[in-house]
């Protein structure tokens, strides 16, 4: 290769677009990483806090697409303090200083500002992508500042952000001469929103594939939406209430027959319980149902509108369905590749929860299935092991038995031997949540089997540090590993210090740890980033005469080129 | 504390025993090596008291169904389960909803059932688990969040936010960088006023509906300067004569 001009291998390396290959290739020679650099496009960062704007821009000087990562994936669950950090504000200015040609940016839970938006719209004139998922920090009026500014506006997707909706008249600030819209999903806006100029938006945008609504959009509106744009592929549906014999509902039905490219629906945020039947006509088309925020469907008619769904691959539910639906899921979705299963409810079970039973009968009738999420009152071991047996090509293995430390609710006996069928099984196993009663022998099966694991989620586990020893020694590949009120401590965090380098994070809180071992850790580690997060008081951590010995509540560390971040907030301590 | 690693000798060697102590139930852990309550006495583990029905259910052969509840708000686990801020907060506005509308109609119905009420009431507490909403101060940049079940009272409510925002330790800062006088949130005594938003978009002054009927109807909490909360709907105030204000 290296006898080719180097137009000819970066005509080569063009045809390699994902990042790991990419990262690959430019450690090959020097020539070949300068030819990478010069020609990435797509950069991905999944920690912003591990480099900086400056190094990126100098490595990557030609970037047009940008996707950063912030807050630790606990930060979902309310486990990291609102202050924490992942602020997108200096990445956004040192962009638009260098003026590299940004097209497209892609944010998870960061903290973004108005301000951010505002001189993100100004700064790059072919600005096409804003992807914002679970950030936070910013209202509709930075929403104004996009749709003002950017001229060739595509995609504006927000998904489970928390936005101040100031009511605005946000969607009346794209100009009439916008039309060049793809992807605009606005379904986590709570507020109210201007009809006429969303109707008028959607009727210019010819090219609008992918529309998602809030709950602020009722039932007629949604019929008019439709019927002006039928080429339409995912539709997220807001509020729709309706009466089945309202002229709004004879005019849905006409217009969703018309939209025979939709492939995916989701939305139903305030949804009467009886109405899907409009939707069943195009349901033999739909590859992927979102329905988990439908909380008022009843298991009932979500049946009816499975059955008519053969070709689904992808299906997010609440767990209201319950066995028999899933049951029905099974013998009817035979090119399911991923289900999700939510609660529906928060206080103790119910005849329509799901239980392990319903996680057979899919392993047994969908034999593509690659991902799961499964939300449930109670599991079986034996139940794992035939669910291990059935499916063993899964990627994604996640189940959460609502009760802590809850075992086989049959034998009374830990989880570990289920666990450990489905980490033997499978052997692309890329990440695993567990969740029950469980002993270190789970994570002896961890350690020896999971050799692709890449994500591991452990909550009210394990018994000693052998638990976490386990799985630091065995799994090669493990890059965040997350743990929650489980006994490990300074022994298991320092036995191989070494280890962290080739991990993008580590999350411990009320484990074990103890200020000390995290400061000797800190010492033998000057490239992590250790950061103890205290809400408490970090300064009676210090006065304390037995301060070494303290336990530490949460402990966030991960690896980092540019050493200590200076936008912490005063509760985050950095060793 | 764990101070002792056998890896090396196998692991055949590990005996386990259920090795959580819940209860104190049938549990054997590692014979001496932990120190059995090392981590059982300062665990962040939860023990029996937490799940008072779990220690039991396990002895028995029942297959528990989960109608023991989930801890109520006083142990309450943060952060379990582990569904995303943004989906717990549409179930928790569903249910809440939904206990709200039911409520209602039992006490349209005029129920002769002394009961009913009363379990209606249960199933607006039970239910809406946790219900975090959104704080904003004036001044304050980033907002914060707080669990208004884990609060019982208007006084609780002020005393956690008054915390939040001003640390009551001297020589600590809190968020708004002030050191602290303790503030009468509640009374109209102080610099600031506690406002919050309702289900239809109103912005009213904190303390005027029971409250139950509160919690159900907040959307988020707003600490705004007294000076600018003069547009809101005041104590005296009839509902007609609220204005849709849009604090500034």
């Amino acid at each position: 290769m290296n006898y080719f001009p180097d137009e000819v291998v970066e005509h080569v390396f063009d045809f390699v677009t994902s990042h790991k290959d990419r990262n690959a290739i430019s450690l090959v020679c020097k020539s070949w990483y300068k030819i990478e650099r010069y020609s990435r496009q797509k950069v991905f960062i999944g920690n912003c806090y591990a480099t900086n704007p400056e190094r990126l821009l100098r490595r990557f000087p030609c970037l047009k697409s940008l996707t950063l990562k912030g807050k630790p994936h606990f930060a979902d669950f309310n486990l990291v303090p609102h202050e924490w950090g992942g602020f997108v504000q200096p990445w956004i200015e040192a962009l638009a200083r260098s003026r590299v040609g940004l097209e497209e940016l892609r944010l998870k839970r960061m903290v973004v500002t108005d301000e951010s938006l505002e001189l993100l719209s100004r700064s790059f004139v072919n600005f096409k992508s804003l992807v914002l998922v679970s950030c936070e920090g910013f209202t509709t009026d930075g929403l104004a500042s996009i749709a003002a500014n950017c001229r060739h506006l595509r995609d504006l997707d927000l998904q489970e952000n928390e936005i101040d909706d100031h009511r605005g008249q946000w969607l009346s600030c794209f100009p009439d001469t916008c039309t060049t819209l793809v992807t605009l999903n606005f379904a986590c806006l709570e507020g109210e929103t201007n009809l006429v100029a969303l109707e008028r938006l959607v009727a210019r945008s010819p090219n609008l594939k992918s529309l998602k609504l809030n709950r602020a959009v009722p039932l007629d509106a949604l019929a008019r939406l439709m019927s002006c744009a039928p080429q339409m592929v995912d539709l997220g549906v807001g509020s729709y209430e309706n009466d089945p014999d309202s002229e709004s509902y004879l005019k849905l039905q006409a217009a969703i027959k018309k939209c025979t490219s939709l492939r995916s629906l989701s939305g139903f945020l305030e949804a009467a319980p009886h109405c899907l039947s409009a939707f069943h006509p195009i349901c033999h088309n739909l590859t992927s149902l979102n329905l988990s925020y439908a909380a008022e469907i009843h298991g009932s008619h979500l049946i009816k509108l499975i059955q008519h769904c053969k070709k689904l691959q992808r299906l997010w539910i609440l767990d209201s369905i319950g066995d028999k639906g899933l049951e029905v899921v099974a013998s009817t979705c035979k090119e399911l590749q991923e289900l999700r299963v939510f609660p529906s409810d928060l206080v103790g079970g119910g005849n329509t929860a799901v239980t392990e039973e319903g996680l057979v009968a899919i392993s047994a009738g969908c034999p593509k299935l690659h991902s799961i999420l499964y939300f449930c009152q109670q599991m079986t071991n034996a139940a794992l092991v035939t669910v291990a047996k059935n499916c063993p090509n899964f990627i994604r293995f996640r189940l959460c038995i609502l009760e802590p430390n809850k075992p086989d609710h049959v034998t009374s006996q830990p989880l570990d031997e289920g666990f450990g069928a489905i980490v033997k099984a499978c052997k692309n196993l890329r990440r695993l949540s567990l969740s029950g009663l469980l002993t270190d022998q789970v994570f002896l099966y961890i350690g020896m089997y999971a050799n692709q694991l890449e994500m591991l989620s452990i909550a009210f586990a394990g018994d000693t540090d052998k638990g976490m020893l386990y799985v630091l020694n065995g799994c090669k590949k493990m890059k965040k590993l997350e743990i929650r009120d489980s006994p490990f401590g300074d022994t298991a965090l320092l036995a191989d210090v070494s280890k962290y380098e080739t991990m993008r994070s580590l999350w411990m809180s009320s484990c074990e740890v103890t200020l000390s071992g995290c400061k000797r850790l800190a010492e033998k580690a000057p490239w992590l980033n250790v950061e103890i997060i205290n809400e408490t008081d970090n300064n009676r951590m210090e006065e304390n005469g037995h301060e070494g010995r303290q336990k530490v509540d949460k402990l966030y560390l991960y690896r980092t080129v540019v050493g200590t971040r200076m936008d912490a907030p005063p509760f985050v301590w950095i060793l | 504390m764990i101070t002792e690693l056998e890896m090396g000798k196998g692991e055949s060697e590990l005996e386990l025993g259920l090795g959580l102590s819940l209860g104190g139930g049938t549990a054997a852990k590692i014979a001496g090596k932990s120190g059995g309550g090392a981590w059982g006495e300062r665990g962040r583990l939860l023990t029996a008291k937490d799940f008072p029905s779990v220690g039991s259910k396990r002895a028995a052969d029942s297959p528990s169904h989960a109608g023991s509840s989930p801890p109520r708000s006083s142990s309450q686990v943060v952060g379990w389960p582990p569904i995303g801020s943004h989906r717990m907060n549409s179930l928790v506005n569903n249910q809440a909803t939904k206990s709200a509308r039911e409520e209602e109609e039992a006490g349209k119905k005029k129920v002769n059932d002394d009961h009913q009420p009363k379990d209606v009431t249960k199933k607006v507490n039970g239910k809406v688990q946790l219900g975090f909403i959104k704080v904003n101060m004036d001044g304050v940049a980033i907002g914060r969040k707080v669990d208004l079940n884990a609060h019982s009272s208007y006084e609780n409510l002020a005393q956690t936010l008054e915390d939040m925002f001003f640390r009551t330790n001297p020589g600590t800062i809190g968020l708004t960088g002030q050191f602290t006088k303790p503030l009468r949130l509640l009374d109209g005594s102080s610099e600031f006023v506690l406002t919050y938003e309702d289900k239809e978009g109103d912005w009213m002054l904190v303390g005027d509906v029971p409250w139950r009927m509160f919690i159900t109807s907040v959307k988020r909490l707003r600490v705004m300067k007294t000076s600018e909360a003069n547009g809101l709907a005041a104590r005296h105030q009839e509902p007609k004569e609220r204005q849709r204000n849009q604090p500034a």
